[in-house]
């Protein structure tokens, strides 16, 4: 009845000692078939099933070797979908585990939906009475969770990050309602002020999850970083050498555009997408150049630009405009060839640049590579990364239930600050609350009405 | 045994005659169908045994709905009121709510006449010992003189006296409220039609003798010198108000109940039934919040013609003399004389699951129930259920669907909606914050809600129709001409200066204006030359309408949410245990309240999110199943 095969990263993001993807549908053994490389260059079929087979994932049209695999499949109906399922446990790390999927999909699966492994459980009518819960909470899309223990870690301190910010809204809005509802009893109403605080608090918190989301994405899909810089200032030895540094360079998938080169690596866990627009023909105008479509939204769409310069040449007419360019974006600013005589001041570029990071580097003497290395977590964890352990918010979902909390508490803001009636104030706090309330599947049901009676003396 | 006879044939009966048994004899009978409403005691018709007040927060609410949908509520206690409060002004308009004590001689008597003069009404006074009913279908009553009623329908709104028992202290006897006659047989018959009965409790606070109170030492709380009417058919009202009195309760007084605890009916056990949280005895309020060196009370008056006074914030199952003694700590009281002394009151109720949307009984076709019977709490509660089921058992004799109204639609619709879907562990009464859409479901728009609804089930009047239409078109006129009407700066800035409001370059609207913080409608009569001379209700309307626009098109928005599972019907026949991947408990609640709507099924409690997402992939799975038959 469902005859697509999908495919998805069913482990957690970022670096790990193993991924798994997993392939379910009817092509799933097939597409493993023709990826899936045996030391006798037996096909999978071979092997019996549920059995863990050791092999290569080889992208035979590249006659490339992408990485060296445990593989196994399941035949329907006793998998998890009561469809034919694949496993393939690679190697941990982001890029290794992409290509894999690419690979996949490039071999007919498609990307599966958020829960939708589970969905296809439950709509292939695979009962589990003790997973029910669970199961359809995957069906709300929240996150693989049944197999996917390390994020469902994650997503547990969500939900408790959650839980503690609907706490202080709950409590808000039982004082909300006992001002509104109780005129006539001696309490205490809720004071402007006393809201205004209560909210700031409520805004600052979800602020702060919010903060983690781009970190999440981060982790998930990687950083998307173009270099850029007029030609042979040492765009490409940058990149190189930062290759070199990392450890997980697997392949080189060829861009969109025959211009464009990604390299997909690896800096200290934080999975870097760099765009070398190096590849671009080289032209004295560099309006034209940038002019050119695909690197021009490639740069549009980066998360983060490596501008380099030439210490040892004047800054150029192009250099100017590439520093104009990168003015409102988040950049780093290297300064390479400090190895020669100095052109360049630092301090003058700063001048140009005031909020962005300049780092001095010779990619020849390999200085200040660590600089930049450091430079990118900072800009990824943000003020993060002394609490690495907290959660992240990974979840394109949870990041709309978040920014809708968060627009609702500040027009709820606005409102206290205009002193408007509280039931006005209170549909935008309740708003809030319901918001918040998607991520963990929480409804209001009663919850405030209880709160009232639990904390105000009231009634005849 | 007593012999029976058959006495008489209806469309509809009523069994008891409080304020649900009235509003849905009123609404049977005014909707065309022969009616009888059967009363214990017909002295004891609208009787109001506990508050002498109508409305209130949330409950002020129901009264105009109840009002806008033709009902009788609103136009009794305008012509009882003996003093009117608008409460909350200083908060928000979807909160302002109405109050009005009430004198409640006069309230009983207005209603009995109106009750008495209704065509196709038949008032009668017995009680009714059995409800007739065969293969699972009510036909009837009987009553305890051995005559038989048959009709079609079948109202069940027997208030407190089903099955009434009154504590004292330790003292307690079967009772109905206010020392009437208890009924005390009926219960049996519902047993045996397979109704469940639980006990719920509830009380009352002492009266006292004016002529025993020290007034001076009381503050003073007079009625609104502007008064607005509970009806839309009245404009305006004007009558010498009565006031209440306000005091405290002191360390003194909670040494003395702490002190007689043990002799409290509900804290020695005897009580067995639930009682109300909002509604919490003084010896309840005292153990629950110990840190409160004072509570308030209000001295009510009962009546004009009467030394009666009711001790607001005083209810207690106490003994008398305890009673008197905490009494007469409290400043002004040092000499009370106790004419009815506090009691609670325990009663049969259903659990209201076991009834439709329409108050029609799920396992028992056209018996149908209201007020605290179904577990609700309130004069205004019962009334609102007391006028839809009065509606729904016309509609469904006549074959037709029921009328339902929605969260989004009226107070009445999120009452019934809870009580229903929810059910209810303690007497349930109405606060707004029950309501998730307040801001559209405001008192002051009650008739632009309901009154063409009410219209069209034939129960609102042609008269209040068309005062209703011509209050809509002068609201609309009036929006129109706001809008149309531009200010020049010239004309405005030395008035905006004035108000502390920003200057302006170029024209600008009466409507835009409106919305600023600082100024409203009335304000800006000094720059509106040509406003025209309309009622102060549309004027009032449309300041609301205005100032509050963007938020009430947030409500519109979540609305729009809400509606969405509320129109994915589930079918009343779905067996819900055979829905693979839903929870077990889920299961047996669903298959109990039998929800119309996956909305509707996301309120009860036991049913989880993870639920209701089985339900819309089984509503899918249906649909496409069904989809790849019709191909």
């Amino acid at each position: 009845m469902i005859d697509d095969t999908i495919a998805a990263i069913a482990t957690a993001p970022g670096e790990a000692g193993i991924s798994i993807i997993r392939i379910s549908g009817s092509k799933a053994i097939d597409i493993l078939d023709s990826i899936f490389k045996t030391k006798k260059e037996a096909s999978i079929r071979d092997f019996s099933q549920r059995r863990l087979v050791y092999g290569h994932i080889v992208d035979r049209e590249k006659n490339k070797i992408l990485d060296e695999v445990l593989a196994v499949y399941m035949k329907a109906p006793y998998t998890y979908t009561k469809e034919d399922t694949v496993e393939i446990n690679c190697h941990g790390g982001i890029v290794p585990t992409r290509n894999i999927l690419e690979l996949v999909l490039r071999k007919g699966a498609r990307m599966a939906d958020p829960g939708e492994f589970t969905k296809r459980a439950f709509l292939n009518g695979r009962i589990d009475l003790a997973q029910a819960e669970a199961v359809i909470d995957l069906i709300k899309a929240k996150t693989n969770k049944g197999f996917d223990v390390a994020l469902s870690q994650l997503e547990g301190s969500i939900s408790r990050n959650i839980k503690d910010i609907r706490d202080i809204i709950l409590q808000t809005l039982a004082h909300l309602h006992v001002s509104i509802d109780y005129t006539e009893e001696d309490i205490e109403e809720i004071t402007y002020p006393q809201l205004l605080s209560n909210m700031e608090i409520v805004k600052e918190k979800i602020k702060r999850l919010l903060d983690t989301s781009e970190t999440g994405k981060i982790i998930r899909e990687g950083l998307n970083t173009v270099i850029i810089g007029k030609p042979n200032v040492g765009k490409s030895s940058l990149l190189n050498a930062l290759l070199k540094e990392s450890r997980a360079i697997v392949t080189d998938i060829p861009g969109t555009t025959r211009d464009v080169i990604e390299e997909n690596l690896s800096i200290r866990g934080i999975p870097l997408k760099i765009v070398d627009t190096a590849g671009i023909r080289d032209t004295d105008d560099i309006v034209e150049r940038m002019g050119v479509e695909r690197s021009k939204e490639f740069f549009n769409k980066a998360d983060l630009v490596i501008l380099v310069l030439d210490a040892s040449e004047d800054l150029t007419k192009e250099d100017n405009e590439i520093i104009e360019l990168i003015n409102d974006r988040r950049a780093i600013v290297l300064l390479n060839k400090t190895d020669l005589p100095q052109r360049v001041k630092k301090e003058d570029l700063q001048k140009l640049l005031p909020n962005k990071k300049i780092i001095q580097i010779s990619i020849l003497q390999e200085k200040g590579l660590n600089e930049i290395e450091e430079e990118i977590v900072k800009m990824v964890y943000g003020g993060h990364i002394k609490e690495m352990d907290i959660s992240f918010v990974t979840n394109v979902r949870h990041k709309n239930s978040l920014e809708r909390a968060a627009k609702s508490i500040e027009e709820g803001l606005e409102a206290v600050k205009q002193e408007l009636p509280y039931d006005l104030i209170e549909v935008d706090i309740k708003d809030c609350y319901d918001a918040l309330g998607e991520i963990t599947g929480d409804t209001v049901d009663d919850n405030i009405i209880d709160k009232i009676f639990a904390n105000f003396c009231l009634g005849k | 045994m007593t012999e029976r006879f058959e006495a008489g044939r209806y469309d509809v009966i009523v069994v008891g005659a409080g304020h649900a048994g009235s509003e849905a004899a009123l609404a049977a009978a005014r909707m065309g169908e022969k009616t009888l409403i059967l009363s214990i005691n017909l002295d004891s018709i609208a009787m109001m045994p506990c508050n002498p007040s109508i409305g209130g927060t949330g409950k002020g609410h129901l009264v105009r709905e109840i009002d806008a949908l033709g009902g009788e509520m609103g136009l009794n206690i305008d012509k009882a009121f003996i003093q009117s409060r608008m409460l909350n002004t200083a908060k928000g308009p979807a909160v302002h709510s109405l109050r009005a004590q009430a004198d409640k001689h006069l309230y009983h008597t207005e209603m009995k006449k109106v009750l008495e003069n209704e065509p196709n009404l038949d008032v009668k006074q017995g009680e009714v010992i059995e409800v007739i009913i065969e293969d699972n279908k009510a036909k009837g009553v009987v009553l305890r003189a051995g005559a038989i009623y048959y009709s079609k329908a079948v109202i069940l709104a027997t208030g407190t006296y089903l099955g009434g028992k009154i504590f004292i202290g330790q003292s307690s006897f079967e009772s109905g409220p206010n020392g009437l006659a208890p009924s005390l047989k009926l219960t049996e018959s519902l047993k045996k039609a397979d109704i469940k009965l639980k006990r719920f409790k509830t009380g009352t606070p002492a009266r006292i003798d004016k002529k025993s109170i020290d007034f001076s030492k009381m503050e003073k709380q007079p009625g609104d010198e502007e008064i607005v009417p509970f009806s839309f058919m009245n404009d305006e009202l004007k009558k010498e108000q009565v006031p209440c009195w306000l005091t405290y309760t002191n360390g003194e007084t909670h040494r003395i109940i702490y002190k007689n605890l043990h002799r409290s009916a509900m804290y020695s056990g005897k009580i067995e039934g639930t009682g109300p949280r909002y509604c919490p005895s003084i010896e309840d309020k005292i153990v629950r919040f110990a840190d409160k060196n004072r509570h308030q009370l209000f001295i009510e008056p009962e009546g004009l013609n009467t030394n009666e006074m009711y001790v607001q914030g005083m209810s207690t199952s106490l003994p008398e003399d305890v009673q008197i003694s905490f009494l007469s700590t409290i400043p002004g009281l040092e000499e009370v004389k106790i004419m009815r002394p506090a009691y609670a009151i325990e009663y049969d109720c259903i659990d209201p699951t076991e009834l439709k949307l329409s108050l029609e009984f799920k396992e028992i076709e056209n018996l149908f129930s209201a007020g605290q019977f179904n577990g609700s709490s309130g004069y205004e509660e019962a009334a609102a259920q007391g006028l839809m089921a009065g509606i729904n058992a016309v509609l469904k004799i006549r074959g037709e669907g029921p009328f339902i109204l929605d969260r989004s639609e009226a107070y009445i619709g999120v009452l019934i909606d809870d009580l229903v879907t929810k059910g209810t562990n303690e007497p349930y009464r109405m606060m707004t914050s029950r309501a998730e859409y307040r801001l559209i479901l405001r008192q002051d728009n009650a008739d632009l809600r309901l009154t063409e609804k009410g219209y069209k089930i034939g129960l609102v009047t042609k008269d209040r129709y068309e005062r209703y239409i011509n209050r809509k078109l002068q609201i609309e006129k009036e929006m129109e001409r706001l809008k149309k009407t531009y200010i020049k700066p010239s004309e405005a800035n030395v008035f905006l200066e004035k108000y502390n409001s920003s200057k302006i370059n170029s024209s600008i609207s009466l409507y835009d204006l409106i919305k600023r913080p600082e100024l409203d409608y009335d304000i800006l009569k000094d720059i509106d030359i040509n406003r025209p001379d309309i009622r102060r209700d549309v004027q009032k309307q449309c300041n609301i309408q205005i100032k509050y626009e963007g938020y009430i098109s947030k409500q519109l928005k979540q609305i729009d949410q809400f509606k969405k599972l509320e129109n994915k019907k589930l079918p009343t026949h779905l067996d819900y245990g055979k829905i693979e991947g839903l929870r077990l408990e889920a299961r047996q609640k669903l298959n109990e309240i039998k929800p119309l709507s996956v909305g509707q099924a996301s309120r009860i409690s036991g049913v989880s999110p993870a639920d209701i997402s089985v339900l819309l992939v089984y509503l899918e799975q249906q649909r496409r199943r069904k989809g790849s038959m019709d191909e």
